[in-house]
């Protein structure tokens, strides 16, 4: 996506946010489902929540929709405390999973039930619904029910509806998780479109976390029931603040060991009797001594059959694997010590003409920035 | 088509003879000009003729009527109630026994129900009329619209609701304008089913019957004592007539729908 540097507004202590939630728990039972919890998005963001089943981002959801309440903590929607403010009251909306659509109700009027309920004039009404259809391309079904429609149009439908009120905050869990790949990366830009149009904060749960790279100004990753990073993409993937970040986001070579010294932003990690400490970005709270793990991505390792020797990270390792995926290869590089490392490499020339293979003796080598060392 | 066997056409013919033979006969007597019913004296409608000039059987049918409309409405919203509260309550406590509870009367002999109700209104000093009936029917018919609206409401997505809510309906907005459509049909055959049963019964309501409030089937039941009559056969066939043509009604009706369900869906994925 392209980053627009101007728009960063978590940066900016001024700003206000349009969600808050301060020190916010969920107990269900014995069960904490979201674990004392500090969050600011604000206005006009496209924020995802993203981690595995489980890890508390659809209660988060549901909390500001009003669907359930916290059991501690304080949720300020434009600074309004939203603890006894139900539903119907809140001007959020949300875009369901299953969509939600109402069997009974052709599209039009799907869209049009949120407007009838709230202060909009009965005139202005049908003008709206038809501006919705536009928005979403959908003016040709206005009269069909929703089984009447495919997958697709159903959930142009569903975002349709739930955007017809105007809200400030929009809602959306999983909201392309039915839908088929191909499908899901044009609605992907879709929705960017839409919300850049629109000027509404969107607030969207995922699990896959390409579809969150792709669509949020920033991501917050999800660890049962806590916030593990808050940032933007490129931050996420590039400077994980820990193992499970940079295990959940991508593909991602980790190597553990114990951290030598630590200067600034550089650190060094002994991985292994007898070879050279790994150099590399130091990742927060790193000790001397301290247990640590190296993460690099397979696309920062480069691989070749001589030796790198302006490189100060460099190790020797046997192919044991190359994975051809077309665009790229990956190679699995079984080091002296017994780790297994992946390398990625752009097949921009045609496979015939590149010469490592199988069990060929290869160097792997990383600049001192391409990788990053984590408290384990 | 397949070609049956003689095997399968022997069972077919007999299961069928055992169910309608006894119908049958019912229906052809009705027809029959002789007073005597086991007599055959030549075809004739005069029975249905005598049969509405007999002004207590009409006024049984008009009670009977009364009681299944207003009890079987009762039961409709007491059971949809009660359905809400066994499949959305959650885990309250004491749901297990309620929920059995509210199953009971399904298997409790009507003889027991009849009887308890009876105790019941000359505890409290209700006197016996359309309004005991009423209430004695509501009171067993419940049960089972309450499981016929359960079983539609598990498999109700509740997102509906939470989408209704979401878009500015109160809880209650939310029930009435998309649950109850969307769950109709099972609301409607609920009362269908209530409406049959209290149009069927004898037992509990010769418990609960007062002097002036006479049903059909009482009253059929107290003039077979006397001895059949052909108009007791001739009513009989209008009340099966009247059966039939509303399952067969009912049938075609969902098969249209969910033809037109297949339709619909097809033309979805173009």
């Amino acid at each position: 996506m392209t980053i627009n540097p101007a728009f960063a507004p978590w940066l900016d202590p001024q700003a206000k946010p349009i969600i808050d939630f301060q020190s916010v728990t969920k107990n269900y039972g014995d069960f904490t489902a979201i674990d004392n919890i500090d969050l600011k998005i604000y206005p006009r963001e496209f924020f995802a929540l993203l981690g595995p089943s489980g890890c508390g981002k659809t209660t988060l959801m549901r909390m500001l929709a009003g669907f359930e309440t916290a059991t501690k903590g304080t949720i300020l929607i434009d600074g309004q405390d939203m603890a006894d403010v139900p539903a119907h009251k809140r001007a959020v909306n949300m875009m369901f999973q299953s969509y939600a659509l109402f069997p009974h109700l052709s599209v039009a009027d799907n869209i049009a039930f949120g407007l009838k309920r709230s202060d909009m004039p009965k005139s202005e009404i049908g003008g709206r619904v038809d501006e919705m259809l536009r928005l979403v391309q959908l003016g040709k079904f206005a009269k069909r029910k929703p089984h009447q429609l495919s997958g697709g149009q159903r959930q142009r439908v569903a975002l349709a509806r739930a955007l017809a009120k105007g809200p400030k905050l929009l809602l959306l869990d999983e909201p392309l998780g039915a839908l088929d790949k191909k499908l899901r990366h044009e609605t992907q830009f879709e929705l960017m479109d839409i919300q850049e149009k629109t000027g509404t904060t969107f607030v969207i749960v995922t699990h896959d976390q390409e579809e969150a790279m792709t669509v949020a100004s920033r991501i917050a990753v999800m660890d049962h029931g806590r916030l593990a990073q808050v940032d933007t993409p490129d931050r996420v993937y590039e400077v994980p603040n820990s193992v499970y970040v940079a295990d959940f986001i991508g593909d991602v070579n980790i190597i553990r060991g114990a951290v030598g010294s630590v200067d600034s932003d550089i650190a060094d990690l002994k991985w292994s009797e007898g070879a050279a400490p790994i150099r590399a970005l130091a990742g927060p709270d790193l000790k001397p001594g301290a247990r640590a793990a190296f993460a690099v991505r397979p696309e920062k390792v480069g691989i070749s059959q001589s030796e790198p020797t302006d490189m100060h990270n460099r190790v020797q390792g046997r192919v044991e694997d190359i994975a051809y995926l077309g665009n790229m290869s990956m190679y699995f590089v079984r080091l002296a010590d017994g780790t297994l490392v992946k390398a990625q490499v752009a097949n921009v020339r045609r496979i015939s003409r590149r010469g490592i293979t199988w069990d060929d003796q290869v160097w792997l080598s990383w600049t001192d920035t391409a990788g990053i060392i984590l408290p384990d | 088509m397949r070609k049956l066997t003689w095997f399968n056409t022997v069972s077919l013919t007999l299961g069928f003879a055992f169910l309608y033979i006894p119908i049958v006969i019912l229906v052809i007597y009705s027809f029959n000009k002789s007073k005597l019913v086991t007599v055959w004296g030549g075809f004739s409608p005069k029975w249905y003729g005598e049969l509405l000039q007999n002004q207590a059987f009409l006024d049984a049918a008009k009670v009977t009527l009364q009681v299944g409309v207003v009890s079987s409405t009762l039961a409709t919203v007491l059971g949809t109630m009660a359905a809400f509260v066994i499949v959305r309550g959650g885990r309250f406590y004491g749901r297990t026994l309620f929920s059995g509870m509210i199953y009971a009367p399904l298997v409790m002999p009507e003889v027991i129900t009849g009887l308890s109700l009876l105790l019941l209104f000359i505890a409290i000093g209700m006197d016996r009329g359309v309004m005991t009936i009423v209430l004695a029917h509501a009171t067993f018919s419940m049960c089972y619209v309450s499981v016929v609206v359960s079983s539609r409401l598990v498999s109700f997505d509740q997102s509906l609701e939470e989408a209704a809510q979401d878009l500015g309906c109160t809880p209650w907005d939310a029930f009435k304008s998309v649950t109850l459509p969307i769950i109709a049909p099972a609301v409607f055959s609920g009362w269908l089913l209530a409406f049959t049963l209290s149009l069927d019964d004898l037992v509990i309501a010769s418990f609960t019957s007062g002097p002036a409030s006479t049903t059909l089937p009482i009253k059929i039941f107290s003039s077979v004592r006397l001895g059949v009559s052909p108009e007791i056969n001739a009513l009989s066939t209008i009340m099966i007539a009247l059966v039939t043509v509303g399952v067969v009604t009912a049938s075609i009706v969902s098969k249209r729908a969910i033809a037109q369900q297949k339709r619909d869906e097809q033309m979805a994925e173009q």
